[in-house]
């Protein structure tokens, strides 16, 4: 009997602001590189705390600096987060990101590197971190609506099995749940090439159509033409992706396209890491294609579970959201099932359809958000990347 | 089902020129039962190579020049032959962007 989405509910962390989280982490955040030591020394004193080291955060400015603080503070404020310590070099950004961050209502403190170094840092650090950790784990669970969640989705290692299994398994779980009031978001802004005029028609308004053609413009115009050497054909498709048998960008983004389904239409484009300020429905949002990046960018803009579709078997995880690996590839579930949370293998056989594939996704969501752990959890992955839009000061 | 009933190469669109295989070890001279995902309608095509899992087949002999549509669309255009069959890939297809 097929898996009854409408009226499902997970167990879940309803948090201050109204949000659900699906993980209760008590996060140690560097808001620069040179506090990553500090935070890791924290976590390392407290159990059940974890860091999140990253490479950026020194002279950064302008909309690089803003993409910056965007992404720590989403990181924060995401629902999956129940407490953050942030430690940064100086006081006036680590204030910034403190201030961001306490907007959602949850427990945050800050601590300053200078004047104080890093052993009185960890010190100080270490006994709040420790509070947190205590207060956390005393939080109940309650039941919340299955499409209270935020649900993102992006794709890895293509190949053509993804545009024939695990990306439209994505797209009709969309097509389900986008009704009954789920957020989503899709992205790739470099991997809508040769359908951006299909993905424009599946904009739910003109100004949202607009929107992503300048989006999808300007990339073209600011990032391609000036850095390109001879053509994107090196990276784009990606090595994986042509072992795998995608020949051409067009091919690969009609294919990566699969993954809003049908009927599904997006009622905004988002900035990387920005947060959907137009209610429940799907959004495009202005991403690398990298896995880590985009996946990082779109769990600081507050989505707590991700869907992956893979066909020649990406690996990627996330600290703070769990992110569900689909294959179609018989291959790939072959040699390296551990990473693999859902196989939709059956689709390419001919003996399991579409919609079931969508039900089996829309399961194993559920699952997730009660609290299984996914592959890339349980495996250690936590790829953290930012996105960086050029060089530093 | 049983495994002789298992598709070799699947067709997304009606309007395709290419399909993909779908079975690891697919060698020259099968007989492939090849299905399109539109309409589950099936047609049998042989396999001209040795063609890896997730490759493109032609489902028609194709030319310099030809577009190659899949989904439906234009994925790219043929820059060198491929009989009924044969592999489609990197080195005969490409991208008409850049």
């Amino acid at each position: 009997m097929a898996f009854d989405f409408t009226e499902a509910t997970v167990k879940a962390w309803r948090r201050e602001n109204g949000r659900v989280g699906v993980r209760n982490h008590v996060v140690i955040l560097p808001v620069d590189d040179i506090s990553n030591a500090a935070c890791e020394a924290v976590a390392n004193n407290v159990k059940g705390t974890m860091a999140i080291p990253h490479a950026y955060g020194r002279l950064q400015f302008g909309e690089d600096l803003d993409l910056h603080f965007r992404t720590i503070i989403g990181t924060g404020a995401n629902p999956n987060v129940a407490a953050v310590v942030v430690i940064g070099i100086e006081p006036e950004w680590t204030k910034q990101v403190v201030e961001g961050i306490a907007r959602t209502g949850k427990p945050v403190e800050g601590f300053w590197i200078e004047q104080n170094g890093d052993f009185e840092t960890i010190r100080r650090a270490s006994w709040k971190a420790k509070e947190f950790v205590h207060w956390a784990t005393e939080l109940q669970k309650e039941d919340c609506p299955l499409t209270d969640l935020w649900v993102s989705t992006k794709c890895g290692e293509s190949d053509t099995t993804t545009g024939l299994s695990s990306c439209p398994t994505v797209g009709n779980m969309y097509d389900k749940l986008i009704p009954h009031g789920l957020y989503g978001v899709f992205g790739e802004t470099s991997e809508i090439t040769g359908a951006e005029h299909i993905c424009a028609k599946r904009a739910a308004n003109p100004e949202a159509a607009d929107k992503f053609m300048k989006t999808f413009q300007a990339y073209q115009d600011e990032v391609i033409e000036p850095f390109k050497t001879s053509d994107l054909s090196d990276s784009q498709p990606t090595k994986g992706n042509i072992l795998g048998g995608l020949t051409t960008i067009e091919e690969k983004a009609l294919g990566n396209l699969e993954k809003i389904g049908r009927t599904s239409t997006y009622i905004d484009v988002l900035e990387p890491a920005e947060a959907p300020e137009k209610g429940r429905g799907l959004y495009f949002m202005d991403t690398s294609s990298a896995a880590a990046e985009c996946v990082t960018l779109m769990a600081a803009a507050g989505y707590v579970i991700h869907t992956f579709p893979t066909g020649q078997g990406n690996v990627v995880g996330n600290p703070i959201v769990p992110v569900i690996k689909i294959s179609g590839n018989p291959r790939t579930l072959r040699t390296m099932s551990e990473h693999i949370d859902v196989d939709v293998t059956g689709v390419l056989r001919r003996d399991m359809t579409i919609d079931q594939a969508g039900d089996a996704l829309i399961e194993m969501v559920t699952r997730t958000a009660n609290g299984r752990h996914t592959a890339a959890e349980a495996l250690g992955h936590r790829e953290f990347s930012m996105t960086k839009l050029y060089r530093s000061a | 089902m049983t495994a002789n009933t298992h598709p070799q190469l699947l067709v997304h669109d009606k309007a395709d020129n290419v399909g993909v295989v779908v079975v690891e070890g697919l060698t020259a001279g099968t007989d492939m039962l090849c299905v399109c995902t539109e309409d589950n309608s099936d047609f049998r095509l042989t396999a001209k190579d040795d063609i890896p899992i997730g490759h493109k087949v032609a489902l028609k002999a194709l030319s310099e020049g030809d577009t190659i549509i899949k989904y439906g669309e234009d994925i790219g255009k043929m820059v060198g032959p491929a009989e009924i069959g044969g592999h489609v890939h990197t080195h005969n297809l490409k991208t008409k962007r850049w």
